[in-house]
């Protein structure tokens, strides 16, 4: 089971898309998965055979857990292991998914507090007792009477469809992981008001030869140059775990969606440095589209090693972002506003962005913010290079 | 207090006088019965139980004793074993330490020990629990002590038809067999039905219906139990009770009966609660009952300390109706 989220600790297996025997390859769908995120496919990263589906539809396990074996892999170890300790400590190369580099923690105080008799009939009703948000029993337990309440009214209102998204569930997701970072992650804030002219002027005749599909947006640029300015400051790009700073080699860009009715979500546009302008373009039409449908794939969800958040032309004049952990560092791009700026001494109009950066000041300072910031700033003079 | 159930051809009479009537019948049915005790003769027995006994059977059959509980309840085991059916009454149980050697080491373990050749139909009567205002040496409740011990039979009469009819069951049952009768029930009344002459010495008994929560406890805590499902029963909760009457063997399947329809279980136990009959209870519904429960378990028990003299501190030492209500109620709506 992957963690496809800072705070997931058990995910529910809704789908299997493939049987033992069916052979599989890195990148093939093998399994659909529900999280508090919604319904997210997961990925295979190896080829082999699958000789055994160990997690049954319906079954809510913590992460980590495997979920499947598959022969043929490089270095598969035997199909059942004799002695599971010993198994366990092994990395496994025949997990399904690979569990990202995110902490499993599975406190005892994430476990559902149901109680026998509820858990039974939720059982014998094929209920999965995860969806019953409030229990009415001592401790707040799911007890009977709520498992009877939630069959009663799945019954009346079917409940939504299992590839939707809950919205309530990822406020709870989006509420956890944002607390975490505020509580564990001292950030310190940047900002930078940045000159477009140039930007805004290459764009205008970028798209005045193209069709519509075609034509980029300014967030373009902005994931662009945010993106290829952290090779400059890779401290910036990675993840903080067990008290220590792991750098990322790749630049895999979570980009922030706002999702109708409420919802955020950040899958990744991989290797964003390395794609050209028309590509982020269309890298990012998919993840839109595919974030409102609440058809995002897990390593999607798991890979970014840094967040760009970009308000476009509704939002406000700039943004401070809480950092989405393990990550230690997020980039917003404000509303372009025009207003009076100095150019060789006299004060001309001109669209002018924001840029912020909210880093983790365990890892860096102020100082490699600053010159973080003034590199976006530089590369998005010229634009012709992006 | 009363019976829960009334009869209309019954006849009302004190639990005290249950349990002398019940020591008459046998007393004038069985030639070999004889009673022993401490000041159960000529001072009629610690709480009048045996009063007037020994003028009408005589000092051979109703024995005073020395203070000595060992020698005399040593006295009863080898009675037994002569043939005889000797009723021993121990003033309290807090005195039966004295004897334990010879209930344990003697009366349950001699016809293991001789391959059967002997039977001990010894019958052991004390008085047990507290709220008499008598102070910690008189006042425990030790009947879970002797529950664990395999070999005796141990009956806790809470109705005056238990109290009229277990000693008869007592008698019959060839090994030997103790009968604890709580201190607070001696002047209860109760109504006897007329045409009754036995009970069963080896079944619990559903004393209230309920759907919402078992309230599982036996002798005195029995009427506490009855008055705290009527407070429940007025805040719309369908309490169940059940009296063990029987504290081993233990009557399981109605314990794990009344759970599997209540799904909700409060046992009321005036020992003490680390090591209690009450944690048997709880424990075997645990291992037998664990996918009926849709609540914790939970236990109303004395607390753990000597039993105090002063009124209101005994009161707060003991199991109360507002507690059993309390525990009860949040475990069916908890706040």
């Amino acid at each position: 089971m992957p963690a496809l989220g800072a705070d997931m600790e058990a995910g529910t297996l809704v789908e299997w898309l493939v049987k033992p025997g069916d052979r599989v390859k890195s990148g093939d769908v093998v399994a659909v998965v529900e999280t508090q995120k919604g319904a997210i496919e997961v990925e295979i990263f190896l080829e082999g055979v699958v000789s055994n589906i160990l997690v049954p539809v319906g079954a809510r396990v913590p992460v980590g857990t495997v979920l499947a074996q598959i022969d043929g892999a490089p270095g598969a170890a035997p199909p059942l292991p004799l002695e599971p300790a010993a198994a366990a400590l092994k990395p496994a190369p025949q997990i399904l998914a690979q569990a990202p580099p995110m902490p499993a923690i599975t406190a005892p105080s994430s476990r559902l507090k149901i109680t026998p008799a509820a858990r039974r009939r939720a059982t014998a009703l094929s209920l999965d007792p995860t969806m019953i948000v409030k229990g009415t029993g001592v401790e707040g337990s799911i007890r009977l009477a709520d498992v009877e309440t939630y069959a009663s009214g799945a019954k009346l209102a079917q409940r939504p469809a299992k590839k939707g998204l809950d919205l309530s569930q990822m406020r709870q997701a989006i509420a956890a992981a944002m607390s975490r970072s505020k509580r564990e992650i001292p950030h310190y804030y940047l900002t930078e008001t940045v000159d477009l002219n140039a930007a805004l002027t290459w764009i205008e005749r970028f798209n005045a030869e193209k069709t519509p599909v075609e034509r980029i947006l300014p967030a373009v640029l902005f994931l662009k140059a945010a993106a290829l300015a952290l090779r400059e400051q890779p401290q910036l790009n990675g993840a903080y775990e067990n008290g220590a700073f792991i750098p990322s080699s790749s630049i895999h860009v979570g980009w922030a969606i706002s999702l109708r009715g409420g919802g955020l979500i950040a899958p990744a546009i991989r290797d964003a440095d390395k794609k050209s302008l028309a590509e982020l373009m269309g890298a990012m039409r998919d993840l839109v589209e595919r974030a409102r449908r609440g058809n995002l794939r897990s390593s999607e969800l798991t890979s970014p090693t840094v967040t760009v958040t970009s308000v476009g032309d509704r939002g406000a004049e700039s943004v401070t972002g809480i950092i989405y952990p393990p990550q230690v560092a997020i980039i917003g791009f404000g509303r372009v506003v025009t207003r009076p700026w100095v150019v060789d001494g006299r004060i001309e109009t001109r669209p002018l962005v924001t840029v912020s950066l909210a880093a983790d000041h365990r890892v860096t300072d102020g100082h490699i913010g600053g010159l973080y910031l003034a590199a976006v700033g530089r590369l998005l003079q010229e634009p012709d290079k992006l | 207090m009363n019976t829960p159930q009334a009869n209309a051809a019954a006849t009302r009479m004190t639990y005290r006088e249950a349990c002398k009537q019940a020591l008459r019948e046998a007393l004038l049915s069985d030639s070999r019965v004889f009673l022993m005790g401490e000041d159960i003769g000529r001072y009629g027995g610690c709480y009048a139980v045996t009063k007037g006994l020994l003028e009408e059977f005589g000092e051979e059959r109703i024995r005073d004793t020395p203070l000595s509980e060992s020698a005399f309840v040593g006295a009863g085991v080898g009675a037994a074993m002569a043939g005889m059916r000797p009723i021993v009454e121990i003033m309290t149980v807090n005195f039966s330490l004295l004897a334990l050697d010879q209930i344990l080491n003697n009366a349950v373990t001699i016809p293991h020990m001789s391959g059967g050749q002997f039977a001990i139909p010894l019958v052991i009567r004390m008085a047990t629990g507290g709220g008499r205002r008598v102070g910690a040496q008189h006042s425990r409740s030790l009947e879970g002590w002797y529950a664990h011990i395999p070999g005796l039979r141990v009956l806790t009469p809470a109705t005056v038809e238990d109290a009229r009819f277990m000693l008869k069951g007592a008698l019959a049952d060839p090994n030997p067999v103790i009968i604890f009768e709580h201190v607070m029930l001696y002047n209860m009344e109760g109504d006897l039905p007329s045409d009754m002459e036995k009970v069963d010495i080896a079944h619990a008994k559903l004393r209230r219906a309920g759907r919402d929560v078992s309230l599982i406890t036996y002798g005195g805590s029995l009427f506490k139990a009855l008055e705290a499902a009527d407070a429940l029963a007025a805040e719309g909760i369908d309490a169940e009770v059940i009296d063990l009457r029987v504290l081993r063997p233990l009557d399981t399947k109605t314990i794990l009966d009344s759970v599997a329809k209540t799904r909700r279980c409060v046992i009321i136990d005036e020992g003490w609660r680390s090591g209690s009959i009450s944690a048997e209870i709880g424990m075997r519904i645990a291992e037998e009952a664990f996918f009926e429960l849709d609540a914790p378990l939970r236990r109303v028990c004395s607390r753990e300390a000597p039993i105090p003299y002063a009124a209101h501190l005994e009161d707060a030492c003991l199991p109360q109706v507002a507690t059993i209500v309390a525990v009860a109620r949040e475990l069916v709506r908890p706040s």
